[in-house]
């Protein structure tokens, strides 16, 4: 039972020794023991879930596991533990965050090998692994917000890793105050639930709503305040913008927080209350219509970018669209399904472009790429597996996940609908920009910065390279038997038409990205206007920029000089006047005293003698 | 002859008083303050208060001028020093101090001769015997008062006068 | 010797008035330490004279018991003043009054 405890305790307590020896010692850790603790944490949390999944998962669809640690507080009526809860579904997202996240760690040690915050940095993965396993542990909602607001945090702290950049703060800052948005709604959303139902505990609340009626108005506020929490903490409309700039962090911490595991928080959250969420119409169909909106207006973004990283961010935002879109139509296994390759090919789709970034001296722009397909062959393989995956070509395991969430899409509303199509423009759109990101990077002919690349790959990078490409090829086959969690799904029957469609749709992609960027040379300054557009993200944040940052600042700066404290400032202005004037008189002359002494006896006596 | 006598010495008095404060020359100022003592010491005798004309004597004209005496040697300011007040002494430096005492003067003068500012009273001499009484039995609280003031003085005078090296803040016996 | 009449209480107290007028006016103009402190003295004389005279218009013995204070205070005040003058001639070099100036506010 105490294996679990160890599992977030593991990092943490490599946090609080990389964080801690700095204090203590003036010499550096030598960095490899800085690795050896940074991924030994995680390594051996992966393990011991490994173990527990062996031990008390394997062959037991149904099994659960429940830990108290200690009581937590107890507030009047309130009380907590800080305990956890395991099931099927948490196992899923242990997996990803101790398997994936040990290979990321792995992969860093190559990556960032030469770079002086080497100690910081792997003292923030190891407290964002620690966060995001209590996240996915807690077994009451305030305890998975502690585990929200922590990944939060290591999310600003590894965004802002180069601080000495600007613009790096100011992405830091970004995202943090933009999933600060949705996190504010996800407070109000708790709240809400504590008093309908007077627990958090998950598990008690989820018996608590069987009783409710479906489509009661608290239960739908309750469930979209929460859609707000996962919108901000996942990127999703109208919450999306900070996670293309989120790029500005190191490449390993992109594929980790910002493709991998923290920007899916979201849909564990909807996932774990799906009872909520299921309760009310209304939620439902603005999960899957955030979803579908998403994933069309990231995938077309994604289409006319130039940076390498941002293709990918777009591409992730577009993915967690789907999984959205996959809980919104009651697929929930399907989305989780979905997160669990989208984990895996992620993470080694942003790994591989890190070392195309590394072998390039950090060029991050596609258009001064170009056949380095021969120049690093590795990577390439890498590139092609993840991009496959991506868009979901058959076999791959991103094809079962999304073929899942479109047939049920197409279940759900019981035929033709809309949803079901954005997904399948979607899929589309993903093929299209999944490629040309290849072809461009790979293919063609050489870019400016092609000439001086070198195979930046070292054991410690080609190892998650190749054991991630092996798990995004066959992860497919890996499907969790999560129906003890959501119940077994009514396998529906759509024509075979919708298949073939669900199969051709990628497919389609790929042949207009060839046309596009193959057959046509590519050229980059000529973009359309609709191109301009996407390129900025839809505008949005120019829009945002309008609408709140600038009103704010300029009431910001007419209150720059604070009117109302001007009162007080001014009080003090006039009472240092008066002393001012006063003081004149005491000028230290004693004659000047005695002067003004008798000057006031005289009049004083004046007074006498005049009445 | 008595109302003579007295005013001969307030005479003296004012007269002496006014060179004390004109005079350049602190040692003559100091003789001609001695003066105008002597003649108030006078004037006190004349008012009937014999013990306290002999304390004005032996206290103020004595004692303490002496010890001013002893200040303005130790200073040994000489020449450089009356040539200095001379400095000092403007004649438009007397306007405003004059205009203030006299207006000042008028005043007092001016209340002290209104109606029912005095009543009648019985004037008569006042020798030490009623005073040395008063004073220790009705008083007795305020001289012990006086005597600590004095202590006070004493200790005071003793630790300002002190010399003291500015450097090695070793302290010398008083002067 | 026996005094035959003893002056009008008006005629003392204007002379106190006069004394201390002068007192003040030198006080006033000088700046010479040693000076203000005779013109101080007078000052405290011209005040003792009221007493005494006050003293004697109604025969009471109060008026030099208030002089035998004053004059106590007056010795304590010539003797830590005096010794002041010594320290502030010490360190200036000068005795003008105009150049303890330093509490200025």
């Amino acid at each position: 039972m105490t294996v679990v405890a160890w599992i977030p305790m593991l990092p943490l307590l490599g946090f609080l020794v990389l964080i801690a020896t700095p204090l203590f010692s003036d010499r550096p850790l030598p960095p490899k023991l800085v690795a050896a603790i940074g991924v030994g944490s995680v390594g051996l949390a992966a393990i011991l879930t490994a173990f527990l999944a062996a031990t008390q998962f394997a062959g037991n669809p149904a099994a659960e596991l429940n830990l108290s640690l200690w009581q937590w507080f107890s507030v009047d009526g309130l009380q907590l533990d800080f305990g956890f809860h395991l099931d099927w579904l948490t196992l899923v997202m242990l997996s990803v965050v101790t398997g994936v996240g040990f290979l990321i760690h792995l992969y860093s040690t190559g990556y960032m090998r030469d770079d002086a915050g080497y100690q910081r940095y792997f003292a923030y993965l190891n407290l964002f692994v620690c966060a995001m396993l209590l996240l996915v542990l807690a077994d009451n909602l305030v305890l998975l917000y502690l585990g929200w607001e922590g990944v939060g945090l290591c999310s600003y702290l590894l965004i802002g890793f180069w601080y000495r950049d600007p613009a790096n703060g100011a992405a830091a800052r970004k995202a943090f105050v933009v999933t600060r948005i949705g996190d504010t709604a996800m407070v109000i959303g708790l709240f809400l639930l504590f008093t309908e139902f007077a627990t958090l505990d998950i598990g008690e609340l989820i018996s608590a709503l069987s009783t409710v009626q479906a489509n009661d108005p608290r239960v739908t506020l309750a469930a979209l305040l929460l859609l707000g929490g996962a919108v901000g903490k996942s990127a999703q409309l109208p919450l999306q913008t900070w996670l293309p700039d989120a790029m500005a962090g190191p490449t390993p911490v992109s594929a980790l927080i910002h493709a991998a595991t923290m920007v899916t928080a979201g849909v564990y959250l909807i996932a774990r209350m799906h009872p909520l969420f299921a309760l009310s119409d209304m939620a439902m169909s603005a999960v899957a219509i955030v979803g579908a909106l998403t994933l069309l207006l990231a995938g077309c973004s994604a289409l006319v970018q130039s940076d390498i990283k941002r293709v990918l961010a777009y591409s992730t935002i577009s993915q967690i669209g789907y999984m959205f879109l996959a809980l919104g139509v009651g697929a929930w296994s399907g989305a989780i399904f979905h997160l669990m390759t989208h984990a895996f090919f992620k993470a080694l789709l942003f790994l591989a472009a890190g070392s195309v970034i590394l072998g390039l001296h950090h060029e991050q722009d596609i258009f001064r790429m170009g056949g380095l397909r021969r120049k690093i062959p590795f990577t390439f393989f890498c590139f092609l597996i993840g991009c496959a995956c991506l868009a979901a070509l058959p076999f791959t395991s991103g094809f079962y996940s999304k073929d899942r969430i479109l047939l049920s899409a197409w279940d759900f509303y019981h035929g033709f609908n809309g949803i079901w199509l954005a997904g399948v423009l979607g899929a589309l759109v993903t093929g299209f920009y999944s490629f040309r990101l290849l072809f461009l990077v790979f293919f063609g002919r050489e870019g400016e910065a092609s000439s001086h690349c070198r195979d930046a790959n070292n054991t410690a990078m080609v190892l998650p390279l190749g054991m991630l490409a092996v798990l995004a090829l066959l992860g497919g086959l890996l499907a969790p038997p999560l129906q003890s969690v959501f119940g077994a799904a009514g396998a529906g029957h759509p024509p075979l038409w919708v298949e073939a469609i669900a199969v051709a749709a990628p497919l389609a992609g790929i042949a207009m990205a060839w046309w596009a960027c193959l057959y046509n040379d590519p050229a980059r300054g000529e973009q359309s206007a609709l191109g301009r557009f996407w390129y900025s993200g839809w505008g949005f944040d120019r829009l945002y920029d309008t609408l709140l940052v600038k009103p704010f600042t300029t009431l910001a700066r007419l209150n720059r000089n604070d009117v109302i404290d001007r009162l007080y400032s001014g009080t003090a202005a006039a009472s240092r006047q008066l002393h001012g004037l006063v003081s004149v008189s005491q000028n230290g002359q004693v004659r000047w005293y005695i002067a003004t002494l008798a000057v006031g006896t005289v009049l004083f006596l004046a007074l006498l003698v005049v009445l | 002859m008595g109302t003579i006598s007295f005013y001969l010495t307030a005479t003296v008095a004012i007269l002496s008083t006014a060179m004390v404060i004109f005079n350049r020359n602190a040692v003559h100022a100091l003789l001609y303050l001695v003066v105008s003592l002597l003649a108030v010491a006078v004037i006190f005798y004349q008012y009937g208060a014999p013990f306290a004309a002999a304390l004005e004597v032996i206290v103020y004209a004595g004692a303490i001028m002496v010890l001013m005496v002893f200040v303005i040697m130790i200073l040994n300011q000489g020449a450089a020093a009356v040539e200095q007040e001379s400095r000092w002494l403007q004649p438009r430096s007397w306007t405003g101090p004059a205009i203030l005492s006299a207006v000042l003067l008028v005043q007092l003068v001016v209340l002290l001769g209104s109606d029912g500012a005095i009543t009648a009273g019985t004037p008569g001499t006042i020798g030490p015997r009623e005073v040395g009484i008063a004073l220790f039995s009705q008083y007795v609280l305020a001289v012990e008062l006086a005597s600590m003031l004095l202590l006070a003085g004493l200790v005071g005078a003793f630790h300002l006068a002190r010399q003291r090296h500015a450097d090695s803040g070793e302290v010398e016996g008083a002067d | 010797m026996p005094i035959e009449s003893i002056p009008a209480l008006h005629t003392g107290l204007s002379l106190a008035a006069v004394l201390f007028c002068l007192g003040l006016a030198g006080l006033l103009v000088r700046r010479n330490i040693i000076f203000m402190l005779m013109c101080v003295e007078i000052c405290t004389n011209a005040a003792a004279l009221a007493f005494v005279v006050a003293g004697a218009h109604w025969s009471d013995a109060d008026g030099q018991v208030m002089f035998v204070f004053v004059i106590t205070l007056a010795a304590a005040e010539v003797a830590i003043a005096l010794a002041l003058v010594l320290q502030f001639y010490r360190r200036r070099y000068t005795v003008d009054i105009d150049q303890l100036n330093a509490l200025r506010g």
